[in-house]
């Protein structure tokens, strides 16, 4: 029966099983470590019997909580993949000199950089930061959830089935050798035939649905579910960075969902939208690539600059310096990101005047970004700084983020760009801020959230260790890269030719090793914590002194955040609360109206998997099927009736007895 | 400062140094007037930003360690947290800085603008008049430089010269993919693009070797996409031509469809002939005999268009230089889509297109399938 050629192609479309990169040692032993984890976690959850707690509490949960937590798990997941990704690519250019290969061939190498961009910003930084927004939006607004519950498990959803169609390509086919953006006509069916391509594409467009509903419901639950007396003016300034985030991402993604269906109109049915011929024109794909891409980067930074005001002025016991001009700050740069995209490729032929303006545009960026670093430093002044390791990553931050915007400007500078252009010189700007900016940012919301989310704080010993090691190891990777960039050296080499460049990739391979003792000085962290976990219990629910309601509920919260909703008066509602003797309501509690779990966000990203599987493969078959059971699924959702229900007035007030009693215990 | 803080210093000076002496920041320092002037907007721009920078950082450790909880001598005032005078300042600071980077960069980017013709050969002195600019046309292969020389009629594969403090003008186009062209020690960088012409102006004023590579990323070959630039003086530029049409062979559209497939670290080739109107048919996606040029597509369209008809130039517009059309009509084996992994035997067709096989498109003899000439040079 398999003998049949056109059988066989109709069952498994261009997948055969030379697709299975067996010959691969690197893969293979990957494969096998995957595997072996994967199968020795699934006899733990099925010798735990954690299936059911697994499906009932986590997969199915519509707990804006869980599912921020739940985000988070995927973006370490993610990291500690781009990561080994960064490292390979380390060890390759620190050895392949004087007329060696090294051990990554350009054909594995140029899928190595590709995935490894792509998985740091797709998979590990939009995940942590929307984790974030997920987790802290609502409790520092009031809210008892977000706007749409179910919503928020299927983006959380989807954007996890965006990650595993990108891991899959690890070990089926094979992953786009084209840098993290894939400029056609290098991505093109022509120069890319292969299935690499393909799973970027759909990789993206599967994690960009994700994206933009959360982006939709984290907006609505600004505007709509703000606490009786929160005004605009009144918001925390994390919510404040949160809502221009997501305005950004509801403004932009369609822009990179549009663009990808072009791409993948060329590619699948032969239009000519960024081909060489017929009338294609491959530099409106980098035009419209980068009007998505840099409001972007913008997504990214800005809710780790509202973690840094949140964090220096809880650590420095002082009202957040120039709260208005932070927010006007914030508002400039949000508007201002749409009007720089040309400064990523100025050596592509604008004119003089079209590529100075842009130039300026990216230089009066800086200005709201100064002021924001400015009124950190003038929160910092006059008070009194406990350095928890929540802090240490914010000094670190505005060190490390101020020399990355001086590169920036730098690079800003057309003339200037013209030599430093791709070269290695940009490599380290933008880990320089997206390292220091971002990056040192989530770390430190991690350990300023983690006793919020779980009751627990974070073993400050191994934090700090992961500090130094990331913040040292930082500028070992990356100041070498700024003198080789100088040097004229471009990004995306797999070999070199000379050999004086040698030392300083080496310098750069030891920095990065650094920075893995610093990912794994986090992770013995998380295990070090719980082993320790009574030690460092918080049942205040209150650890740090905080000053945003999030830090009125106990921890980890209630499923329903607050009893009652609590009313604002002033900026740094809790702060305010605490400072007018605010008494907790010990009575008069009533049944809760709360959102009911559903399974199917999970069912319809699995079936999204498949049918990106499909298209990828070219199984119409598989894709004809996945695409009805998704469409019938959504349908068969609508007539669920059962989607919310009541806590009863019993739980609310036995959760909250024990919430006295423990309070009671700290006076 | 204590003596181990000092010992220290001493120490990481001595550790930096010797790495310093070692590296050559051509960036910084290189040997032509445009580069040197984009060198100098580095340095204005950084020392303008310093400024700023420097205080900032010195507040922020200094902010830091002055009040820290233990400094219980500093001044702690929980509700400051506003000040017009101060707010003003931080605003203004950075705008002032930004208003004269901003003149700076205006300016800078008009008289920078590689499209724009030189008018100086360096800080002190104006273009001779008369002088007439070296033109070479440049196109990115997969992946080589192929360089023309019209003036002279020759071209040349993965090696240039020019005499110094002539003006040159670069013509720039690909075959394939984008490409970026970079000679960091002449001038930045300019991308190359397929069907499309950017042009780069620039002087180099001093001899010497210097490196010339592909500065975006353009397929597997693309980390030995690189080439020596030579800078000599006249007389050393007359014996470089004279070499390149002693030495040289006839480069025509089969010589250059042969030349323009894939391949890597490719060896340095002259040309002592180029046919007359190569290079504008590369630009042109016409290469190929048979094909219809895009200048002659615009032309139609110029004059209103073909209407229904233009249908029928479709197939002669299309550009396939990897030529998988090869594939799908039927010679050789299909290879398994997506296959494209080292065991299966077949190259990732987009590393290497096919190198044997020739190209079955109309127009084109089949029957000559030796070696071209250009391939025996072994200069």
């Amino acid at each position: 029966m398999f003998s049949d050629p056109d059988l066989l192609k109709f069952i498994f479309g261009r997948l055969t099983l030379e697709s299975i990169p067996y010959h691969e040692p690197i893969l293979v032993a990957t494969f096998c470590g995957v595997a072996l984890g994967g199968i020795a976690l699934m006899c733990l959850l099925t010798y735990m019997k954690w299936w059911g707690p697994l499906w009932h509490d986590w997969i199915t949960s519509i707990d804006h909580k869980k599912i921020g937590i739940m985000y988070i798990i995927l973006a370490i997941v993610m990291l500690l993949r781009g990561f080994s990704d960064a490292i390979m690519m380390r060890i390759q250019q620190a050895i392949a000199f004087n007329g060696s290969e090294g051990y990554l061939p350009p054909h594995h190498y140029d899928q190595v950089f590709t995935a490894h961009g792509v998985i740091m910003i797709f998979f590990v930084a939009m995940p942590f930061v929307t984790g974030f927004m997920n987790f802290v939006v609502p409790l520092q607004i009031g809210a008892r959830d977000v706007s749409f519950p179910f919503l928020n498990n299927f983006s959380f959803w989807m954007t996890t089935a965006g990650a595993i169609i990108v891991m899959i390509s690890l070990f089926v086919g094979e992953f786009a050798r084209t840098g993290w953006l894939a400029y056609p006509p290098l991505s093109g069916a022509d120069y890319s035939p292969g299935v690499g391509v393909d799973y970027y594409i759909w990789g993206l467009q599967v994690a960009g649905v994700g994206t933009t509903l959360s982006g939709i419901n984290l907006i609505a639950t600004i505007v709509k579910m703000r606490a009786p007396g929160m005004s605009f003016m009144k918001m925390p300034v994390f919510t404040w960075t949160s809502l221009c985030t997501n305005i950004l991402i509801v403004a932009t993604f369609p822009i990179l969902t549009a663009t990808l269906v072009l791409l993948s109109l060329d590619r699948y049915v032969g239009t000519n939208f960024f081909t060489n011929d017929l009338g294609g024109n491959p530099m409106m794909y980098i035009n419209l690539i980068w009007i998505w891409g840099h409001p972007e980067v913008y997504i990214l930074v800005l809710p780790a600059f509202g973690i840094f005001s949140e964090v220096v002025a809880t650590f420095s016991g002082k009202r957040l310096f120039g709260y208005a001009s932070m927010v006007y700050a914030t508002c400039a740069i949000m508007i201002l990101s749409y009007l720089v995209w040309l400064h990523h490729f100025f050596t592509m032929g604008s004119g003089a005047s079209v590529n100075a303006f842009f130039g300026i545009t990216t230089m009066i960026i800086s200005i709201p970004t100064g002021a924001k670093i400015f009124n950190w430093l003038f929160t910092i002044y006059r008070g009194r700084v406990r350095y928890e390791v929540p802090m240490l990553w914010t000094i670190g931050f505005m060190i490390t983020f101020v020399i990355g915007g001086m590169t920036g400007v730098m690079l800003a500078v057309p003339p200037a760009d013209f030599v430093l252009h791709n070269s290695l010189f940009l490599v380290a700007h933008f880990h320089n801020v997206i390292i220091g900016g971002v990056l040192f940012g989530l770390m430190a919301g991690v350990t300023y959230w983690f006793p919020k989310a779980f009751g627990y704080k974070l073993d400050p010993f191994w934090g700090k260790m992961s500090f130094w090691f990331w913040f040292i190891g930082f500028y070992f990777a990356f100041m070498p890269l700024y003198v080789l960039g100088l040097m004229g050296v471009t990004r995306r080499m797999s070999q070199f030719e000379d050999p004086s460049l040698q030392i300083w990739f080496i310098i750069a391979a030891v920095g990065a090793g650094m920075i893995a003792i610093g990912i794994l000085s986090f992770i013995i962290q998380l295990v070090v914590s719980y082993i320790k976990r009574e030690e460092l219990k918080d049942e205040t629910g209150d650890p740090w002194h905080g000053r945003t309601l999030e830090w009125s509920t106990s921890s980890p919260p209630p499923d329903y955040n607050f009893a009652f909703t609590p009313v604002v008066h002033d900026h740094d509602s809790w702060y305010d609360m605490k400072n007018r003797g605010y008494a907790r309501p010990l009575q008069g509690f009533k049944p809760i109206h709360m959102p009911k779990n559903t399974g199917t966000g999970a069912i319809l990203a699995a079936l999204n998997v498949v049918l990106a599987f499909g298209l990828i493969w070219y199984i119409w078959w598989l894709v004809a099927v996945s695409f009805i059971a998704i469409i019938a699924v959504a349908i068969g959702h609508t007539f669920n009736y059962k989607r919310d229900f009541y806590i009863p007035v019993e739980t609310v007030s036995a959760e909250e007895a024990k919430r006295t009693e423990l309070l009671a215990k700290q006076v | 400062m204590s003596p181990i803080v000092r010992r220290l210093c001493q120490l990481s000076l001595f550790l930096i140094l010797p790495l310093m002496s070692g590296c050559d920041l051509v960036v910084m320092s290189p040997s032509g007037d445009i580069a040197q002037q984009q060198a100098d907007l580095i340095v204005v721009s950084t020392v303008l930003m310093l400024l700023i920078i420097v205080p900032v950082l010195f507040l922020t450790l200094y902010f830091a360690w002055h009040y820290r909880h233990s400094n219980t001598k500093a001044k702690y005032d929980p509700e400051w947290h506003h000040s017009t005078r101060l707010e003003v300042v931080i605003w203004a600071a950075p705008l002032a800085i930004i208003i004269a980077l901003g003149a700076i960069t205006w300016i800078s980017t008009h008289k920078l603008d590689p499209f724009r013709p030189l008018d100086r050969i360096d800080a002190e002195r104006t273009i001779p008049e008369g002088t007439k600019p070296l033109e070479v046309e440049v196109v990115a292969l997969d992946w080589k430089w192929l360089f023309f020389y019209p003036e002279y009629g020759i071209a040349t594969v993965n090696e240039m010269a020019a005499p110094i403090d002539r003006p040159i003008t670069f013509k720039i186009t690909s075959s394939s993919v984008m490409n970026s062209f970079y000679v960091p020690a002449l001038a930045g960088m300019i991308y190359a693009m397929p069907g499309m012409e950017t042009k780069l102006h620039a002087v180099i004023n001093k001899e010497g070797v210097f490196d010339g590579f592909s500065s975006n990323y353009s397929g597997a070959g693309f980390s030995h996409m690189r080439f020596k630039f030579h800078s000599v003086n006249q007389e050393g530029f007359d014996g470089w031509i004279a070499r390149v049409k002693q030495n040289g062979t006839a480069l025509n559209q089969d010589t250059y469809l042969k030349l323009e497939k894939p391949s890597e670290r490719e060896p340095v080739r002259y040309y002592a002939t180029v046919q007359q109107d190569l290079y504008q048919r590369v630009l042109n996606m016409c290469a190929e005999t048979g094909r219809m040029c895009m200048s002659e597509m615009m032309h139609i369209d110029m004059m209103g268009g073909g209407g229904v008809e233009s249908h029928e130039n479709r197939d002669k517009l299309r550009y396939d230089n990897r030529h998988m059309e090869h594939y799908s009509a039927g010679h050789g084996p299909v290879p398994a889509l997506g296959a494209t992994v080292p065991a299966s035997g077949e190259p990732a067709k987009s590393d290497a297109a096919p190198h044997e096989g020739g190209h079955s498109m109309s127009g084109m003899n089949h029957d000559s399938e030796g070696p071209a000439p250009a391939q025996l040079n072994k200069n």
